[in-house]
């Protein structure tokens, strides 16, 4: 039966793991690439981002002190729920992006693969990227990666689903929380993303999505005092450059791609490395005597 | 009994100081076409020597000639023949170590003491330990193949003048960049010998350019369009500006700013050893050290005894002629930075804390400010917030190690902590806690090239040292989207 009414969907915002209505009270019509009407959105506000950015401190504790092994099972979760709703997401990243559906399967299918390769990288970034150095001196010294903290990050305009899996799951991996402007014409997908977040075992306040203008909303993020870094791909260079002056104020990381990003390429390790904070600690090793004069 | 250390000084004459020094440029040293600086030894107030400055038109001349190398050699030969070079400049550098320290001292002010053990020879190390990476690249973990940014533009501060040369050089020339560099206004004197020993170990011109003068040189230099990368050591405030005005140019930055370091001692540390290690903390180099224990945190429980231990240590120390062998503590680096410390300190005596200072004779020419101990300090008090750059060490405490932390990461800087207790899984839980770029525990102030440095939060970002430090001077366009 084609004549039955279909039960449509409000999208909301994604903010510590509740999905809010902007604070606003604002909405604005996404259509399809077509043109026909596909949802109404929350409009967010520089309160949504505000909000976003406590719930996002607030989750960066324990979830920067979960053991790396608890975060790649976390994440690998979410790569199961996302599994289970393939054809959904193929549909609307098809539908969203105007594309065909052959396409949009490839692009649903990278991603879930990509959630499932950061998922693996939890317990391997401190043995890649820290370890024993070798000081010339009686003292015992490592250096390891920890979480840099709050990142704000705009998602990629274009690549709706997979663009904004490949700028956020690198920041999360290491124990960082996110708040992430979803695509501002294309952002069905991401509030479905939420939707897996929700139901995976993510902690509520790790990334955090919200939707609407990144003009309006990222320059309050990009100079609040509690945000440690910008992800800034998804960003027009224009607005990008104003977003790094203001990052300045309080010192902020900055990263975004050089040139147009391929998503669909080898993700490497520098978006991850950009939201690392490499820590160095010393003790002196003692002066126990293991040969205890003799030979051995 | 009369236990006075006979002076044991060392021969300035070791030092060779010529009456003028020229800027470094493709190879060859020429008078810049900015006006002559006077550099002072801030031990005596008195005129040390003259400087040549560069201009605008130095700059661009400099930049041009460190392309010119990158594109025409220093990008075309191996990295083991870079690391040839290098290695003959760690060499160079242990080779005239005397000189250096002498140099070092009589344009810094820091004992000689300091400047022989600690500055010169590790900035030899630092070369050494760099030399060894130039062909080891793809093993650095930046991807198979990195590559060199291209020319760096570089500025570094007047506190370790040749270590932080040697820390802003010595990583760019490994990973294949050639390289423009601002000393302080101050302390231009080391970094120009070392010119010396660079052109001694034959490094193709250009590769390696200095350029002496103020803060509009700096200022020109990163941000001059022909300029790949911009590594900055130095204050906050500048570090902000130079973050901000580069807003929108693509180029790759680095920045070590200031700090604000809790040296947190609990009860059951060892008392004398984290006494030498507050010492340590704060007054090694005056005190003019980004990363140095400039609050302590000692538990409620023992505080009493370690301050008064801590007094009895500071009455001790020798403050005056830093060329002395027996000096512990030199001249501050200027007049100008002693206004600024002596303003600080006033600061602390007007919000209420209570000063005390070390009873030493203060000589009656050159810039010197007395060891200088607060206590009664609230954190709301500009010398628990601020970064005084000297000799003043602010008293803080806590019960419990909960507020140890809490207090401890509360400030916007993040570069280094020290933690003093016997309990080893309070040292590792401690360590994770703090929110700063290096723990010392049990120790403090321990610099190795092989050991990574650098701050969170506002002290900056981008690490110098160990493999994490090469990362700042290499790309690899197949590393990541």
């Amino acid at each position: 039966m084609s004549d039955r009414i279909a039960v449509a969907k409000t999208y909301k915002l994604f903010v510590g793991g509740a999905f809010p209505r902007s604070e606003s009270g604002r909405t604005y019509q996404v259509t399809t690439a077509e043109g026909a009407f596909l949802a109404n959105a929350a409009q967010g506000s520089r309160k949504d981002a505000r909000d976003a950015v406590g719930a996002a401190r607030k989750a960066f504790g324990s979830w920067s002190n979960a053991t790396a092994y608890n975060r790649g099972q976390v994440i690998y979760r979410i790569a199961e729920m996302m599994e289970a709703r393939r054809a959904q997401f193929v549909e609307l990243v098809a539908e969203s992006e105007g594309i065909k559906a052959s396409k949009a399967q490839v692009a649903v299918d990278t991603a879930i693969d990509r959630i499932v390769h950061f998922a693996g990288w939890t317990d391997k970034i401190a043995a890649v990227f820290g370890g024993a150095n070798p000081v010339a001196g009686p003292f015992f010294s490592f250096s390891t990666p920890e979480p840099t903290g709050v990142v704000a990050v705009i998602a990629p305009e274009e690549d709706s689903l997979l663009g904004l899996i490949s700028v956020v799951l690198p920041a999360i991996v290491s124990g960082n929380a996110v708040v992430v402007i979803a695509s501002q014409s294309r952002p069905v997908p991401a509030v479905t993303f939420a939707e897996v977040l929700a139901t995976s075992d993510l902690p509520g306040g790790v990334v955090n999505i919200i939707t609407g203008s990144a003009a309006e909303i990222a320059p309050w993020l990009a100079s609040h005092g509690d945000v440690n870094a910008l992800e800034l791909t998804g960003a027009e260079p224009e607005l990008r450059t104003a977003l790094e002056q203001a990052a300045a104020g309080t010192v902020k990381r900055v990263h975004y791609s050089h040139g147009t990003p391929d998503f669909f390429g080898d993700p490497g390790t520098a978006r991850m490395r950009a939201f690392l904070e490499t820590k160095t600690v010393w003790h002196p090793t003692g002066a126990v005597s293991l040969s205890g004069g003799g030979s051995y | 009994m009369d236990w006075e250390y006979a002076p044991a000084p060392e021969s300035a004459a070791i030092g060779r100081i010529k009456p003028r020094y020229q800027m470094f440029v493709d190879g060859a040293f020429r008078d810049g076409r900015g006006s002559d600086l006077v550099t002072l030894n801030p031990g005596t107030g008195e005129q040390l020597s003259t400087v040549s400055t560069a201009s605008s038109e130095d700059v661009d001349e400099a930049v041009a000639a460190a392309r010119a190398a990158y594109d025409k050699y220093w990008s075309k030969i191996s990295g083991a023949e870079r690391g040839k070079y290098l290695f003959r400049i760690a060499r160079g550098i242990a080779e005239r170590a005397r000189e250096l320290a002498v140099v070092e001292t009589l344009d810094n002010g820091k004992p000689i003491k300091e400047s022989r053990d600690v500055d010169i020879p590790t900035a030899s190390a630092h070369f050494f330990y760099h030399a060894g990476w130039a062909d080891k690249l793809e093993y650095a973990g930046f991807g198979p193949r990195p590559r060199a940014l291209g020319v760096a533009g570089q500025v570094i501060p007047w506190n370790f003048p040749l270590l932080m040369a040697a820390w802003k050089i010595a990583p760019a020339l490994a990973a294949g960049n050639t390289v423009v560099i601002k000393p302080a206004e101050t302390t231009p004197l080391s970094i120009l010998v070392l010119a010396e020993i660079i052109a001694d170990a034959d490094l193709p011109p250009g590769v390696v350019n200095i350029l002496p003068g103020a803060g509009d040189v700096g200022s020109a230099l990163v941000n001059h369009r022909g300029v790949d990368k911009v590594a900055f050591t130095g204050s906050t405030a500048v570090g902000k500006a130079i973050q901000s005005s580069l807003a929108g140019s693509g180029k790759k930055v680095t920045l070590e700013l200031g700090g604000k370091a809790a040296n947190i001692v609990f009860d059951d540390a060892p008392i004398d050893q984290a006494v030498e290690g507050i010492v340590n903390g704060i007054f090694f180099n005056q005190g003019q050290v980004c990363c140095a224990g400039s609050r302590l945190l000692v538990q409620e429980s023992v505080a009493e005894e370690v301050v008064a231990k801590l007094k009895s240590r500071l009455a001790t120390l020798r403050m005056g002629d830093p060329m002395d062998k027996n000096t512990d503590i030199g001249a501050i680096n200027s007049a100008l930075q002693l206004s600024r410390v002596s303003a600080l300190a006033d600061s602390g005596d007007d919000e209420g804390a209570e000063r005390w200072t070390a009873p030493c004779a203060v000589p009656d020419r050159g810039f010197y400010f007395p060891p200088t101990v607060f206590s009664n300090v609230s954190p709301a008090m500009r010398i628990a917030r601020e970064e005084i750059f000297g000799p003043v060490l602010s008293v803080l405490t806590f019960r419990t190690p909960d507020e140890a932390v809490a207090k401890a990461n509360n400030t916007p800087y993040g570069l280094s902590a020290g933690v003093w207790t016997e309990k080893g899984s309070r040292i590792l839980g401690m360590a994770a806690a703090l929110r700063a770029g290096v723990v010392w525990a049990n120790t403090f102030n321990r610099f190795d090239p092989a050991a990574s440095f650098g701050g969170y939060k506002e002290s900056g970002f981008g690490r110098e040292g160990g493999p994490a430090g090469l990362g700042a001077y290499l790309t690899n366009a197949e590393d990541g989207n």
